[in-house]
């Protein structure tokens, strides 16, 4: 089936400075609403996002003013997908500790890449670590 | 009844029932006044038996997370009880996947939650 509406994508760079992906946020969200995606997919898609970008800014670029948040984005009626690039140093995703092994269940922090991992159908990062590409497959109306 | 800035709060009997005022709780800064806010329940008010309600929560970020685990550390050191109730299933996966569901009590409605103390 054709899509109803032309895909929406966009590309541009933001601070790196915390919530300065709120307006690229909004926006997107527009477009989920305007695709009628489910409401379960637009909540997984949100939080992706909202940790990927706080990630890349507060991690990656550690707040520094002179570097940016470079993202890719593209929706369609089926499929969302995503690319976020910060100017840090990368890292190793597979080094990271798993949040949920009963020593780290009471950390407050490093569960946004396991978040990412399990509402996205597909997440990935460069070798390098400093680029991230989601993409999240539209539910069928069962919800899966 | 009391209400802060991202919290009502009110007691019934001897439990302290907190409800969320944020739909989403989201933003970096509200999260580091919320998480005060409930602190001061616990280090200030030492409020033994807490409830946090849910029921208008849409929305929650990893670092409002942080802030639910750091309460619940601080109400679990001064042998306090805390319990959730009224979470939408959306976050309720955000709690499952994390595993956060094992590390609290987590309760379907208020009513359920005050009779589980």
């Amino acid at each position: 089936m054709p899509d109803k509406f032309p895909a929406w994508s966009v590309e541009q760079r933001i601070l790196s400075r915390v919530g300065a992906g709120g307006d690229f946020l909004q926006s997107l969200l527009k477009q989920l609403e305007r695709f009628a995606w489910p409401e379960r997919d637009r909540f997984g898609i949100r939080l992706a996002v909202e940790e990927a970008l706080s990630n890349a800014i507060r991690h990656g670029n550690a707040l520094d003013d002179d570097k940016e948040v470079g993202i890719r984005c593209r929706v369609t009626q089926d499929k969302f997908w995503i690319e976020i690039t910060d100017q840090g140093a990368g890292f190793d995703v597979t080094e990271l500790p798993d949040p949920t092994a009963p020593e780290n269940l009471t950390k407050p922090s490093g569960r946004g890449v396991l978040l990412i991992q399990n509402f996205m159908t597909q997440a990935y990062y460069s070798e390098k670590g400093n680029c991230l590409v989601m993409e999240k497959q539209r539910s069928s109306a069962d919800g899966h | 009844m009391a209400t802060q800035r991202h919290v009502e709060v009110s007691e019934v009997g001897d439990v302290t029932v907190v409800r969320f005022l944020d739909r989403k709780i989201l933003d970096e800064a509200n999260i580091q006044e919320l998480g005060q806010e409930l602190f001061d329940l616990v280090e200030q008010d030492r409020r033994m038996k807490i409830v946090l309600n849910f029921s208008v929560v849409e929305f929650l970020s990893s670092a409002a997370l942080g802030k639910l685990i750091t309460l619940d550390r601080k109400q679990k050191a001064q042998n306090g009880l805390l319990k959730l109730s009224n979470i939408r299933p959306e976050i309720y996966e955000v709690f499952a996947i994390t595993k956060l569901n094992k590390l609290f009590s987590i309760l379907d409605d208020e009513a359920d939650a005050l009779a589980a103390f």
